[in-house]
């Protein structure tokens, strides 16, 4: 009888193993490169990298990215899973559209946008020829940064709603019917039950959106750094630099621990405002 | 306005928002797709939206000459052995989690649940150190252990969900009947469970195929696609290669995972509970 419990121990510690190697060493070793010199406790890499030109405007940068993309990606992602929860011809086809940028990565994402809204690109070219401008309208170049800003977004709003999208779908047809069939024997008008039995049923869907999209936010890197390259200096993208160009490990392991810690705190906020069940409870 | 005119105007809505759809999805796409096929002379030629002049020229330039087919083909190793190391890993600790309540479990969840929101990026770095030492950097043995890292959270916690959708009551008739556990599993559960696991690997193969930053970080001389085509386009003098090069590299990025998802699209969103005709 002793091994019978022992089993789905053995089955789960391969996998743990390998998490705590692959996941717990780099976190201490991040640690370790961050606040040591000479093997002794020392802040003075916090120092160097504080006082980078580009330290506070990645932080900044990267904080503001988040709190524009992520709250844009949900109200859409909420609104079309609504729309596309409705029975009606053409909605799978509709659904399969919105799901093709999912496996599209954000170096393409980049690449593909600036095909759209290079000076040579097709919006340009567009208007320039119906005569709505006479000159192409820059949008990448150090002197344009806030539309770059913009376009980044515009692209990571294109690329990566599909996922928010996915997930609240899924979420909206795990609700019972019952629910909603019961509500409107009572009289509760649309916006009614979206209010009080829809919404607040697919928070545990919300949650995890949420919580996924914020945290890919805070790594941003591929799309800023083909659309922007250093002009809109984000976390991840300066950790690189000074991984790869300035071969600064204890710098490079700040910005890291930097995008683990606010990823930490935001998904802990999340978890406190929208309690929710796990995976699989609530299932049918 | 009568019931009729108002069905009417709700289905030319409903239309019109789907058209919508396609049209922001897919015109970006077929722009830069044709453009991966334009002559430098079409593309700054400013009257010509749409290039009359087609080339393959650039595409094969990305191809042979900078390097994007060995990219492509280290992509795919990694993202295979990616599959193979956390799904190895992964399937018994998912069917731990579906099959047995034991002491510890909330908690261990609970732990893989946070891991799944570790970023990937604290990994990269110290790792660096680890695989000089360990000589796996520059490897794509070092990017696939590194890409298991991060795919298995998620394929634990989506392997244990399917494995909870098999009742268990098949696999204890099995046992019943005199099947062993391990047999129960291989011939009750394990075909029941296959579409839904190979969506989950498919799932993994995207991911992989699709990480940068540390297929970046990790690599120099064999790097995978995404970071190639990085380093191409944004390399050390950011955005060297002329405007035409880029879009022939976001097609040649693009185009595999579109027919990925084209032969992928029903499972793709099986896997996250919906079902599709």
């Amino acid at each position: 009888m002793e091994r019978r419990y022992l089993i789905p121990y053995l089955l789960l510690l391969p996998a743990v193993l390998y998490l705590l190697g692959f996941i717990g060493y780099p976190l201490i070793q991040a640690f370790y490169l961050a606040f040591t010199k000479d093997g002794a406790f020392s802040l003075d890499t916090v120092r160097r990298a504080v006082s980078d030109y580009y330290f506070w405007d990645a932080i900044k940068n990267t904080l503001l990215f988040g709190a524009v993309i992520v709250p844009i990606q949900l109200t859409l992602a909420v609104v079309l899973a609504l729309f596309m929860n409705r029975a009606f011809k053409g909605r799978d086809l509709g659904i399969y559209a919105l799901i093709i940028p999912l496996t599209i990565s954000d170096v393409a994402a980049g690449l593909i946008w600036f095909s759209m809204l290079s000076p040579y690109g097709f919006l340009n070219k567009m208007l320039m020829n119906i005569g709505i401008i006479d000159t192409p309208i820059y949008f990448f170049g150090y002197q344009y940064r806030m539309r770059e800003f913009l376009v980044i977004v515009l692209a990571e709003i294109w690329r990566a709603t599909s996922i928010v999208f996915v997930i609240i779908l899924a979420g909206l047809q795990m609700i019972s019917r019952e629910y909603i069939e019961a509500a409107e024997v009572f009289g509760a008008g649309y916006w009614t039950r979206l209010r009080h039995i829809v919404l607040p049923m697919l928070k545990p869907s919300i949650q995890s959106a949420l919580i996924i999209r914020t945290l890919f936010a805070m790594q941003v890197f591929g799309i800023v750094l083909i659309l922007a390259g250093r002009d809109i200096p984000v976390l991840a993208a300066e950790g690189f630099r000074q991984m790869v160009d300035i071969k600064d490990p204890g710098v490079a392991s700040i910005y890291a621990l930097i995008i683990a810690g606010v990823s930490l705190v935001l998904a802990a906020l999340y978890v406190k405002f929208l309690r929710a069940e796990y995976l699989e409870v609530g299932r049918e | 306005m009568n019931d009729e005119m108002k069905y009417l105007l709700k289905r030319i809505a409903t239309y019109a928002v789907v058209f919508t759809i396609f049209i922001w999805v897919l015109l970006p796409l077929a722009i830069a797709f044709l453009y991966g096929f334009t002559t430098a002379e079409d593309y700054y030629n400013p009257d010509k939206i749409i290039p009359t002049k087609l080339t393959t020229k650039y595409i094969e330039t990305i191809l042979f000459t900078l390097g994007a087919w060995n990219g492509i083909r280290n992509s795919v190793i990694v993202a295979v052995m990616t599959i193979a190391i956390s799904f190895l890993l992964g399937i018994p600790a998912g069917y731990a989690m579906a099959r047995f309540i034991f002491p510890g479990k909330d908690t261990i969840k609970l732990s893989i649940v946070g891991l799944r929101m570790f970023p990937v990026i604290v990994m990269a770095i110290p790792l660096v150190i680890l695989y000089i030492n360990l000589r796996l950097i520059d490897t794509l043995l070092g990017v696939a252990l590194a890409h298991t890292a991060m795919s298995l959270p998620f394929v634990i916690l989506i392997t244990s969900s399917i494995f909870a959708g098999v009742s268990k009551e098949l696999e204890e008739a099995a046992l019943v009947f005199g099947l062993t556990r391990l047999g129960a599993f291989r011939k009750i559960t394990l075909p029941l469970t296959l579409p839904g696991l190979a969506a989950a690997a498919m799932f993994t193969f995207v991911m992989s195929w699709n990480e940068v930053f540390m297929a970046s970080i990790l690599t120099l001389n064999n790097r995978t696609l995404p970071a190639l085509i990085l380093s191409i386009v944004a390399g050390a003098g950011g955005g060297a290669a002329p405007d035409y090069y880029k879009f022939a590299a976001a097609f040649i990025m693009t185009l595999p995972a579109m027919v990925f998802v084209f032969f992928t699209r029903k499972y793709l969103v099986t896997m996250w509970g919906i079902t599709l005709k």
